[in-house]
Order: structure tokens, then sequence, then C-alpha cells
């Protein structure tokens, strides 16, 4: 019973790795700078060795929204989290999981009668509205760098070809283990507090049941990626983004910075011991990440009079409709669960 | 990924030579109008089959070129300019070969106290030629200098094409038989049209700069 519950956090995962791999490889696909077997083998393996090593942070954050108690619980708030993004997909709207995650946690909050913490939602909706634009801010500042640093060295196109496909390896790298990092908590976050899984002891290492669950969240990622973001990949490397490779390694490069800013408590460790306040650790969406550094990238460019402000404005409404439609949907679904079913949403 | 440098860094080899090649071909045309111009034609006709080489050499450079940056899908984003520069600056080779080719097929009867006039008309085309491969040279390593290279480049075509005027007007201003007015134009006209086909090439460069810089 326990493997079919964690079946809506393993399709969660399915999802997120068909579709948010593209963000970190897409263009490198798209344009043929990567081969797709090259760019899955390494955002799958950096996917799980970010969501195994670094994933605790963003799950305690959401565990402190709220901390779900039964397993048919947990069950319903991915299911409906994942529900949420297929709808709001068929949209058009570039929407989080972390959004219809936090707004489905908050449904089950509701339904069990369990307080929100405000201070960890305002912390959240803070992270959620700064990350595109942390995003926009690191990217210009990469842009700048990477312009001074062609001007001055004078390499080769051909030369520079091989070095963009090297570092597109290397930030895809760095992206999904950020991705795994940051958005793991999404998956698995929920099923935490309800899978009693062991610690095993694997050659002299502890692996608690947590990163057990990380790492087949992780695992259903990897396989999202293998089945299904080929085609993903293409559409953003074709169609959407029509960015030059440069731009492409700035633009995920600024992304995956911008993820390991909200993911990594090694980081937030950093800066408290220098003096500066921590940034929290909060699942962010990386379609939202990558939006606000190709803005960034736009608007230094001298093409911020393009940007069609209609379709930030449908990202905004996205912010607000998704977690609402996950949340309702999620009350909905569990008062399901629990009467028609019989199933044991809320621990008793 | 050590074979992806390696890999880069004969191609940018390759570019060099084939450009080196281009620059080898305008010094023996030049050289070989004076040798032709001073009636000495054997030395003459040693340039024209070194020029020959070059061409064929810089045939097969610019297809292996050509198919390397194909097969790997090497710059995707510039590409198709970068295909379209060599093959155009491929067509200025063949254009001075073809011309100084003719030298030697037709014999023409230049006129002996034009003939310093004529050696700057070729003197001229190839310097536009030098520029276009500066220009060239330019694209791949340094993109703010293209366009200086391309003013140069458009400068020397114009004063080639000054030049061919003089000598036309020259040729029919005086008394000679029209089939012998004809063949001088016709030379004046083909080494003039080396200029312009370097010029080509400069206006496809000037394009392809501003599409990189974007």
């Amino acid at each position: 019973m326990i493997w079919f519950f964690l079946g809506s956090g393993l399709f969660l995962g399915w999802s997120l790795g068909a579709n948010d791999a593209a963000n970190v490889f897409g263009t490198a696909v798209g344009t043929r700078m990567v081969r797709f077997r090259v760019a899955a083998a390494v955002a799958s393996l950096c996917v799980l060795a970010g969501a195994v090593a670094s994933g605790a942070g963003t799950t305690e954050t959401l565990g402190a929204l709220g901390s779900v108690s039964a397993m048919g619980g947990a069950f319903t708030v991915a299911l409906m989290a994942g529900v949420s993004v297929t709808f709001m997909n068929r949209t058009g709207i570039p929407v989080s999981t972390s959004q219809a995650v936090v707004g489905a946690i908050i449904g089950w909050n509701l339904f069990a009668g369990a307080p929100t913490d405000p201070g960890v939602l305002v912390k959240i909706v803070t992270a959620w509205a700064a990350s595109p634009v942390i995003a926009a801010i690191v990217a210009i500042g990469l842009y700048g760098l990477v312009r001074l640093w062609l001007r001055h060295t004078r390499v080769h196109l051909l030369g520079r070809d091989a070095l963009t496909r090297a570092g597109l390896i290397l930030v895809g790298a760095f992206g999904a283990y950020s991705l795994g990092a940051n958005n793991i908590g999404n998956v698995m976050g929920v099923f935490v507090p309800v899978v009693p899984f062991e610690t095993l002891h694997l050659a002299g290492l502890n692996v608690t049941g947590a990163q057990q669950l990380f790492a087949l969240g992780g695992l259903a990622i990897a396989l999202g990626i293998w089945t299904d973001s080929y085609r993903v990949m293409t559409t953003v490397g074709e169609q959407l983004y029509k960015l030059t490779p440069i731009l492409a390694f700035i633009v995920v490069l600024a992304h995956s910075i911008t993820l390991f800013l909200f993911a990594s408590t090694g980081l937030q460790g950093v800066l408290r011991s220098v003096g500066l306040p921590p940034l929290p650790l909060v699942p962010v969406s990386s379609s939202q990440a990558i939006i606000g550094a190709i803005l960034g990238v736009a608007l230094v460019k001298g093409a911020g009079a393009g940007v069609r402000l209609g379709v930030l404005g449908r990202i905004a409404a996205g912010w607000l409709a998704t977690p609402v439609l996950a949340g309702v949907l999620c009350f909905v679904a569990l008062f399901v669960m629990q009467n028609v079913f019989q199933v044991e949403v809320v621990a008793r | 990924m050590t074979l992806l440098f390696r890999q880069s860094r004969e191609l940018e080899a390759q570019i060099d030579e084939y450009l080196d090649l281009i620059i080898q071909g305008g010094l023996l045309f030049r050289q070989g109008v004076k040798c032709f111009l001073e009636h000495r034609l054997d030395e003459f006709e040693v340039r024209l089959t070194e020029l020959r080489a070059i061409e064929q050499r810089a045939d097969h450079l610019r297809r292996t070129i050509e198919s390397t940056l194909y097969i790997h899908t090497l710059i995707p984003d510039a590409r198709g300019d970068v295909l379209g520069l060599l093959e155009s600056a491929d067509e200025v080779l063949n254009m001075i070969t073809v011309t100084l080719k003719r030298f030697s097929v037709e014999n023409p009867e230049l006129l002996d106290d034009l003939n310093p006039l004529f050696q700057d008309l070729a003197a001229s085309a190839i310097a536009t030629v030098e520029s276009m491969v500066a220009g060239t040279r330019a694209y791949f390593r340094d993109l703010a200098a293209v366009r200086d290279h391309v003013s140069r480049a458009q400068g020397y075509r114009e004063e080639t094409n000054r030049l061919a005027e003089t000598y036309t007007r020259e040729v029919f201003r005086r008394n000679l038989r029209l089939s012998h007015k004809n063949q001088l134009r016709y030379f004046v006209s083909h080494t003039e049209q080396v200029a312009e086909d370097a010029e080509d090439v400069c206006d496809r460069l000037a394009i392809a700069a501003i599409k990189r810089d974007a």
C-alpha cells in the first residue's frame, strides 16, 4: 500500500523530470550543442545527487508549513498538486510545482484544522517573488562578465564554441544538482513525516529514511528526463527562447545559482558566518527562474521593450491561481478520500 | 572533451591556412601580372602554375572545413554565415585564378605606356582582397575590428573602380582596333571584378558581424 501512495509523489517527480530538465539542458540540446544522451545522463546523475545530498533544507521548510500526518493525506496532497500542474499547463502559463505543492499543503492544513504558520508562508511567497528577480540580476552580472572576458581574450569563434559546449554541460550539471536539491521537497517532502523507512547502513554510510525517499524521488525525476524530456528540450531550444549558445550558458547558470541559493544549507551557514542574512530554504520555480534570467539578459541587451507585459501578467496570475487551485482541489479530494474511500488522511 | 578542443584547434588551423592561401593567391596574381607586363613569360607561367595549385588546395580545404562544421554540428548559431563567407571567399580566389589564366590563354596586347596604371589596378584589386581576408580573420577573433577592415576594403574597391575607368577611357581614346579595345576592356573589367567580389564578401562579413554582436 505504501508504494501505491508513494506513486503520486513519484508521478510528480516524473513530471518534474520531463518538464524542468528542459530548463537546464533545453537550449543546449535544441541547438545540438550537447547530445540528448549526454544531457540526460548528466542531468539524471546530478539531480539524484542534489536530491539526496541537499534536499533536506527545502523539505524542512515545507514541513514547517504543514506536516501531513497520514499516508493517505500525503498521497492526496501530491496527487492534487500534480493535477493542478497538469491543468495549469494547459492554460499555457509557466506553472510551478512548488506553488502547487504549497497550495495543496495549505488545503490539507485547512481540512485537518492544523494551523498554517503565516511567518513560513510569507517566507515562501517572498522567495517565489524574489527568485526571478535574483535570477535576472545574476544573469545581468554574468552577461557583463562574459562580454568583458570575450573582448579581452579574443578567443577564436571555434574555441569559444568548444568552451561553450563544455560550459553548457558543466552548468547543466550544476543546474540539475540545484534542481534536485531545491525541488525534491516538492516531490517527496510531504511523505517524509509519514513513511516508515528505517535508516540503512551501506558501506559505512547511514542513509536515513528521508534520504531513501529523496533517492526514490530523484530516480523518478531521472525517469522523467529519459522518457519524456527530449520533446520539451527541443521545443525550448528551437521555438520558445531562441537563445544563442552563450546566452543559454548565462541563463542556465543564473537559474542554477538562484535555485542553489534557495536550497543550500552550506551556503546558508557561510552567509550567517559572514554576518549576512541567510536566504530561506524554499522550493522555488525552475521555470520562473529561467524566465527571470532571460528577462535580465533581454533588458541588458536593450530588448526590454520587446518584453510582452501581458505574458508577465499571466505569470504573476499563475503565482496566485496555482496555489489557490491546488488548495481547493486538495481540500475537496481529502474530503472524498476520507468520506467516500474511507482512507485515513489525517492521523487521529 | 579533449577531443572537442583538439578538433576545434585543428579546424582553426585549417581556416587560417585557407585564408593564408587566398593571400598567397593574391600575391601570385600581382607578381604574375607584373611578369606578364614586363614580358617575362616563363616566370609568369611559373606563377600561374603555383596559383592553380593553391586554388586546388584551397578548394579541398574549404570542403574539409565545411564537412567538419556540418558533421560535428559546430558553431550552430554562426555556421551558415561562416560557410557563406568561406564559399564567397573561394569565388574571389577562383576569379583571381581565372583572370591570370586568361592572360596565359589569350596573351593580350597590353599597351606598354599604360602598364604602370594596369599594375596599380592589379595591386589595388589585391589590396581589397587582403583587407577582405583581414576582416574575415577578425570575424573569428576580434569582432570589433571587422568594421575597420571592411571600410578599408571598400576604399580599395573604389580606388580599383577609378583606376579601371581611367585605363578604359584611355584605351577607347586611342586609335586602336575595336577588337583590341574590347579585349583590353575585358581584362580590365576582369581584374576589377576581383575587387568587386572581395567587396561582396565584405558586405556579407559586415552583416555576419552585426548578427554575432547582437
